[in-house]
């Protein structure tokens, strides 16, 4: 099982990469979502994968019943998820800015913040 | 605990006993004070005429806090909280030991300077934008960063000053700035996703995410892919660092946003991916490190050397301030690498000197925009003529950046040269030292043709001339700001026994972490 | 989206999804739920209700600013952990109290109210984010 989850992430990994080589804006957002899928998917792996006992401690107990699934891999996944899914609301927003405002989502042609030929400082007084 | 049970249960198995101290609430109370702050500047967030009220009390307050830290910390071993109460290695902790409690004091100063500076620059448009609750969270996440304990806890802290840095740097929404941000923002997305990849292996591999229980760990597993998970750390840390081979988002996004902004990311931001690797190679993969030093040690020698070039090649004077930030990180990155007493003591130094000095440098050139209306060094002029005491600061500034004595630079530059003689890397040492002159050389042509030369040449630099007046009532605040971190610089240059044997300890305390895992683990052992 | 019918139904399913998010709210207490989840759903139900009546009806019906329903949240969640401090445990600790309203036992604890706290930081920041996004779309 893990094995497959390895393969699946490791697909994942390289769609998003592939994606964020582009030089349209929307492009590399689709992969940084698309990445932040695969890492959510990669901590889940991490943590070891057991099926259909879910890490909760049932009324009138105290501790958890044997062998359940690691509930720290979901917690961690659950703080990534929040905040990947901030990031990527924000990012939204900028690359819609970003088109509205400079008129591309060409990545090659935004240079407003480093323009091409900047003079260079005075050699002299 | 929800419904009371029947069966007694022995919570010692789970909880900390023993109340917390005053002390241990100082670990803390950093964070949590930035937040509260935070959170009472966004909810009166039409009062902005009143946020420098609460931001500057507030900020002056962490700074004691944080020095109140210092003093326990450095007198009495680091200090450990477990959040809600939960034994080690199960909760999340908050542990502090002298190297996390000084670069917190340094960051609250520096953080403390741009606040008093962003009285005045700031607009109330900025202001109703939110500057100061964006300012009072990245200070959150930057105190947060320094004091965790916990690896997935620095990364929570690593986003939480990452989304208010966004903030911060797109205030004002020119188009610059939203071409300048977008880079940065996707860059430093990914940066922070590979150190959550790099978490994820780490939990895989250790089965814990505690530092002190990894440090325990690291040194008795074998067989693991410990050298995979070190180069992916090194990556995510570096491209927070802004490290040569990836650090172009930096140059591309630090000149573009309010000049105080740009002070407090020059300062602040790059220093805590050097603080990650200090701590995670050197604290909890030592053996890694030493195989991967020559890895570093060309990075370093590439960052600092490249980026004194750069340094060289720009008209922008803030452009150039952002190539000044990358070439202290190669400095710190050669500290690093050479992993010795010395090198790490001298790299936990210049990393404080260059909290400082980076802020004030930033703010320096943002007076100097003040007084003759140009960013660049072909248009500008003359302000020795007009303003000779502040000329005076900014060439100490500009001496302390550049490592030449009697400033702030001149110590952790010394140290770090010695360092990697000793480990008989001269072509290091060649670097620190070649990069120390480029950054002479382009700091001071700043000084000779913005301060010295004559501001009537061009049309454009006769129309700054007229622009060139004395620094008014309300530029007062950017004064005081800049003498006050440049007093810092000063003093640190001219009795550098107190910061030197700080960061010693703090040395000590990374090459050795006996007494941060018995911190975290008082029976000495994991559970 | 001005068609009669989503009109109709928006302001009726808004009430909806806020009562239903609020419930979630309280439900991830002791069962899976809890303030983000819920917070998005909040979140969801502004959402609607800008895109069918204009961004300008939202922020009436809000009162306050959505910002400063996330800095009201922020607030709650830091205080909660800060009261532990009185209690002589570490941040964060979850205290209990257990009062009687109305003859019925209430068990109330500071994990409940960090969970408020995240609940209105998650519908602040996202209802304001979607409400640029949806002022946008007017313009």
């Amino acid at each position: 099982m893990e094995t497959l989850f390895a393969v699946l992430v490791g697909i994942l990994f390289s769609a998003a990469i592939y994606l964020m080589l582009s030089k349209q804006s929307v492009r590399v957002l689709l992969g940084i979502a698309l990445l932040g899928n695969a890492v959510n998917l990669l901590l889940f792996t991490s943590g070891r994968l057991t099926r259909e006992v879910p890490p909760i401690i049932a009324a009138r107990l105290d501790v958890l019943p044997g062998n359940t699934a690691n509930p720290l891999p979901q917690a961690l996944i659950l703080t990534a998820i929040v905040i990947s899914f901030s990031f990527f609301a924000f990012l939204l927003v900028l690359t819609y800015r970003a088109f509205q405002e400079l008129g591309t989502d060409n990545t090659d042609e935004m240079r407003l913040a480093e323009p091409k030929n900047e003079p260079l400082p005075p050699t002299g007084y | 605990m929800a419904s009371p049970s029947s069966t007694p249960v022995d919570l010692s198995q789970a909880f900390v006993m023993a109340p917390p101290g005053l002390g241990e609430w100082l670990v803390i109370l950093p964070p949590a004070l930035m937040i509260t702050a935070g959170a009472l500047l966004m909810m009166m967030r039409h009062r902005v005429d009143r946020h420098g009220f609460i931001a500057i009390p507030a900020l002056v307050a962490l700074v004691l806090i944080d020095a109140a830290l210092l003093l326990k910390v450095s007198t009495g071993g680091p200090v450990t909280m477990m959040m809600g109460r939960w034994l080690p290695p199960f909760g999340i902790a908050f542990t502090v030991d002298v190297l996390g409690a000084l670069m917190a004091l340094v960051s609250a100063l520096a953080g403390l300077a741009a606040a008093i500076a962003a009285l005045t620059d700031i607009s109330d448009s900025g202001r109703r934008y939110g500057f100061f609750p964006f300012l009072m969270l990245l200070m959150a996440g930057v105190s947060g960063a320094f004091l965790t304990g916990d690896v997935f806890n620095l990364y929570v802290w690593f986003e939480v000053l990452l989304i208010s840095s966004f903030g911060l740097l797109i205030l004002g929404s020119e188009k610059q700035q939203i071409d300048g941000a977008l880079k940065y923002a996707v860059l430093n997305l990914i940066g922070t996703t590979l150190f959550l990849i790099s978490v994820g292996y780490l939990y895989a591999i250790f089965g814990t995410l505690n530092m002190a229980d990894i440090a325990l760990k690291a040194r008795e597993i074998s067989g693991a892919p410990l050298m995979t998970l070190s180069a992916l750390f090194i990556l995510a840390f570096g491209m927070k660092a802004a490290a040569f081979p990836v650090n172009f988002w930096l140059p591309a996004s630090y000149h573009t946003p309010r000049i105080t902004v740009s002070a407090l990311f020059g300062g602040l931001l790059t220093k805590i991916g050097i603080y990650a690797l200090l701590r995670v190679m050197v604290m909890l993969f030592p053996v890694q490190r030493e195989e991967l030093s020559f890895v570093l040690a060309v990075v370093a020698v590439l960052t600092m050397v490249l980026s004194g070039f750069g340094m060289l090649a720009q008209n922008d004077l803030r452009r150039m301030a952002g190539f000044a930030v990358i070439l202290g990180i190669g400095n710190m990155l050669a500290g690093i690498a050479t992993g010795t007493m010395v090198g790490l003591s001298g790299a936990v130094l210049y990393a404080l000197h260059s909290i400082l000095a980076m802020t004030a440098l930033y703010l320096v050139i943002g007076r100097v925009k003040a007084l003759t209306g140009s960013w660049t060094l072909s248009a500008g002029g003359g302000i020795y003529s007009v303003a000779p005491g502040f000329a005076f600061v900014s060439l100490a500034l500009f001496l302390a950046v550049a490592g030449l004595p009697p400033f702030s630079g001149l110590w952790p530059k010394i140290m770090l040269v010695k360092a990697s003689v000793d480990i008989g890397a001269w072509w290091l040492a060649a670097g620190i030292l070649i990069s120390g002159f480029l950054a002479t050389i382009a700091l001071g042509r700043t000084f000779l043709l913005a301060y010295w030369r004559p501001a009537a040449e061009s049309p454009a630099s006769k129309r700054a001339t007229s622009n060139v007046t004395r620094p008014q009532q309300q530029d007062r605040l950017a004064a005081v700001a800049i003498l006050g971190l440049a007093a810092l610089i000063v003093l640190f240059g001219l009795f550098p026994e107190a910061p030197l044997s700080l960061s010693q300890q703090a040395a000590t305390g990374l090459l050795d972490p006996q007494s941060y895992v018995r911190s975290v683990f008082p029976q000495g052992g994991a559970q | 989206m001005n068609t009669l019918i989503f009109r109709t139904v928006a302001p009726f399913l808004t009430a909806l999804m806020i009562v239903f998010s609020i419930f979630v709210l309280l439900r991830g207490h002791n069962e899976p739920g809890g303030g983000f989840i819920g917070g998005l759903i909040a979140a969801s139900a502004f959402a609607i209700y800008g895109i069918a009546y204009g961004v300008a009806a939202v922020r009436r019906a809000l009162w306050f600013h959505p910002l400063s329903i996330a800095g009201a949240g922020l607030m709650l969640a830091v205080v909660s952990g800060l009261i532990s401090a009185f209690a002589g445990v570490p941040f964060m600790t979850g205290l209990w109290i257990y009062p009687h309203l109305f003859g019925v036992e209430v068990p109330l604890a500071t994990v409940m109210s960090f969970d408020i706290g995240v609940y209105l930081v998650v519908v602040g920041s996202i209802t304001s984010i979607a409400l640029a996004l949806e002022e946008k779309d007017d313009a």
